[in-house]
């Protein structure tokens, strides 16, 4: 993936262009607000990484102007010190996600990787697989193996998160955010206990697991029996 | 406000009962002024009459003696023909009259000696009702009686003239009175009441509010004046306190943030180099988790500091506080479950509260959460947790109660504090932040976070005005 990176603090901008190029990406760097408007608009980029405070222009505006272009690139909008409401005046400019400052270099990998990923137009998929496990969104069923597995509501949500995200690592905290829409950072492991339910329905009763939990990061969905080559190679693992 | 509490609390004024005694103190007085007033008034006039009727008497048995009892008569019948108060009566040996303007007269008065003034009743000359008066009767030498006196119709009217006066002075007494009080009171309650919503709202939180000095120097504004120095007092310690906390947590943050990073760099790198699984990561992995741990506690210590500095800047948005409820509920049903336990949720319909979601998401979350922590004595005890959400009058309550040990009475305040933990070895996770946000974010929603004891355990409640504007006009009063 093309990543283009607007952040003024140095260090920061170091760290995280080294970080994403270790993972296999192609990264720019912008130090400013007016040359990150320039860069995004000159040169195709996958995601777009901008800090909310900039020199010379102002993360927000930035977005704001691109949209305004015509420029639908998915932007990850940062912030240092969040208020209240940063999240949605982030999003109200035009930005995709929002993580706020500091972030675990594996949640931005996630999210970024999640946004690069993102198919321009969701609902034109209307069943995911990964491997022998079906999710239909329509007729809201999911079988595995040609067997039906019957599904809470918000397991049905769960599993349909991790599906349109298959092969990529998803945080806790983009299930929290996109499964129940909460946007808070839980102190006990809720998420992992509604997580294993599920994997207790999908993967229990077969015989390769499908749903992984990736160390110090978050899960996967993936077929390991056909790219088992590939587990090696995740970064974030 | 109800005419009834406004009636109920202007009765209860310190004003009422300082007006009751001033008028009963100015009757008292006023009463008695008129009281020696109108007997002095009667003393002097009762001279006046004895004077003159004895003048009077002297100059006509001198009249009498010089021009006999038809000089007498002449004179007699001159003077009755006068108009004024004195009356005459002459009359001979028989009592028949011969002249004067007494048309009828009991005879008993006539009949005696030469005496005292004293009071009798007549009917004067052409009839009419009976009139009183004070009357003195001279014995003349021929069996001729000579009686003098003075109509007291006059001394009467005067006197109901007093008592008219009295009354109307009492009337107006009355009146003043309650006007002074009505004034009094209304200014002093005015004033009162001022401070009162002041001084709420300060404790709600804005600590830049003053009391109100109108400047006329009054005990009012220097009590104003006193607790406003106090007040920049205050305010100043607080900012001081909370700049050195929030600048600590902040500047801590940075490099904290930067550690963990190069940490986080580290474990990659040796999982590309080594494959993973060695002691080293072991130990990276460790300290990343440290890291988050505190990362985690400044976030909080800054998240209380924005909300509780912030309540322009978060913006509300109506939505079901029950539907709310039942969906934390269902997010932690499993995790309760999983460690043996029961969560269950009650909520009422239409409770729709604006309010900012994401802030009671979160402050429900961390009541939820140290219902789970700390209900449990001993690990392997299974908790009964229950989630409610309910309409109080105006009010929105969303409960979290658990069977757990709960908190001392004296530890309740204390503990929405930040930094306080009822464990005093702190060994177990967790900041001492949670409560302290939930009663910031209830701050800032114009409610507050109550905590009872729900025998056995503790019931957690947040409290919020389910309409904001409504709120905070019943927090000023």
């Amino acid at each position: 993936m093309r990543i283009l990176i607007v952040e003024d603090d140095r260090e920061a901008a170091n760290y995280l262009v080294k970080a994403l190029r270790e993972a296999g990406h192609v990264v720019d760097h912008a130090a400013d607000g007016e040359t990150g408007h320039e860069l995004a608009s000159s040169a195709p980029f996958d995601v777009l990484v901008v800090d909310r405070m900039l020199p010379r222009r102002d993360g927000l505006s930035v977005i704001s102007a691109l949209r305004a272009e015509g420029n639908h690139t998915p932007v990850l909008v940062l912030s240092a010190l969040g208020q209240v409401d940063d999240r949605v005046t982030g999003l109200r400019a035009g930005g995709d996600d929002y993580l706020p400052k500091p972030y675990a270099f594996s949640e931005l990998l996630a999210r970024v990787e999640a946004l690069g990923r993102r198919p321009r137009q969701q609902d034109v998929e209307t069943r995911y697989s990964v491997g022998d496990l079906t999710l239909d969104r329509l007729s809201h069923t999911v079988t595995r193996a040609g067997q039906d597995i019957p599904l809470q509501p918000r397991e049905f949500r769960l599993l349909e998160y991790l599906m349109q995200n298959a092969g990529q690592v998803v945080t806790r905290t983009m299930l929290l955010e996109h499964v129940w829409e909460y946007h808070f950072d839980p102190q006990t492991n809720v998420i992992d206990v509604h997580v294993s339910r599920l994997r207790a329905k999908i993967d229990k009763d077969f015989d390769r697991p499908l749903l992984h939990t990736i160390r110090g990061a978050g899960y996967t969905i993936r077929d390991t029996g056909r790219d088992a080559g590939g587990d090696a190679g995740r970064p974030a693992s | 406000m109800t005419v009834l509490t406004t009636t109920a609390r202007v009765f209860r004024t310190t004003a009422i009962k300082l007006a009751l005694i001033y008028l009963a103190a100015l009757t008292l007085a006023s009463g008695a002024v008129l009281v020696y007033l109108s007997q002095n008034t009667a003393t002097v006039l009762r001279d006046q009459i004895v004077e003159t009727v004895d003048a009077e008497i002297s100059g006509l048995a001198d009249r009498y003696q010089v021009a006999g009892i038809r000089g007498l008569v002449a004179t007699v019948d001159a003077r009755s023909r006068r108009p004024g108060a004195s009356l005459y009566l002459v009359t001979d040996f028989a009592a028949n009259q011969l002249v004067g303007n007494i048309e009828e007269l009991d005879d008993r008065v006539l009949a005696g000696e030469s005496g005292e003034l004293q009071r009798v009743v007549y009917t004067p000359i052409g009839g009419g009702a009976q009139r009183a008066a004070l009357v003195r009767v001279f014995q003349l030498s021929g069996g001729f009686r000579l009686l003098v006196g003075r109509d007291l119709q006059e001394q009467q009217y005067f006197r109901s003239l007093l008592a008219e006066a009295m009354r109307f002075w009492l009337f107006v007494l009355a009146a003043l009175g309650l006007v002074t009080w009505v004034f009094v009171s209304r200014r002093v309650l005015k004033r009162i009441d001022a401070m009162t919503a002041t001084s709420r709202r300060i404790m709600s939180g804005d600590l830049a509010e003053r009391l109100p000095v109108e400047g006329s120097g009054d005990e009012f504004d220097r009590l104003a004046i006193g607790l406003n120095t106090m007040l920049t007092r205050i305010e100043s310690l607080m900012q001081g306190l909370k700049e050195v906390s929030d600048n600590i947590a902040h500047d801590l943050k940075t490099p904290l943030t930067r550690m963990r990073n190069r940490l986080e760099e580290a474990l990659r790198q040796d999982a590309a180099g080594a494959g993973g699984g060695g002691p080293a990561r072991m130990v990276l992995e460790q300290a990343i988790e440290d890291c988050d741990g505190l990362i985690r506690t400044f976030d909080a210590l800054l998240r209380i500091a924005r909300v509780e500095a912030g309540s322009s800047g978060a913006s509300f948005a109506e939505f079901d506080a029950g539907v709310l409820v039942q969906e934390v509920a269902e997010l932690y049903a499993p995790v309760v479950e999983d460690a043996g336990g029961v969560l269950e949720s009650v909520a009422g319909e239409g409770l729709v509260l604006s309010a900012n979601r994401e802030l009671i998401v979160q402050a429900l979350i961390n009541l939820v959460e140290n219902a789970l922590k700390y209900a449990r004595q001993d690990e392997g005890d299974a908790v009964r947790v229950e989630l409610r959400a309910l309409r109080e009058g105006l009010d929105i309550v969303l409960a979290v109660s658990d069977d757990g040990p709960g908190i001392a009475d004296a530890d309740k305040e204390r503990v929405q504090q930040r930094f306080v933990r009822l464990e005093e070895s702190r060994s177990a996770p967790g900041s001492g932040l949670g409560l302290s946000l939930v009663a910031a974010v209830a701050r800032l929603h114009g409610g507050r976070l109550e905590l009872a004891d729900g025998s056995p355990g503790l019931v957690a409640r947040l409290r919020l005005p389910a309409n904001r504007e409504a709120g905070e006009a019943a927090g000023r009063g």
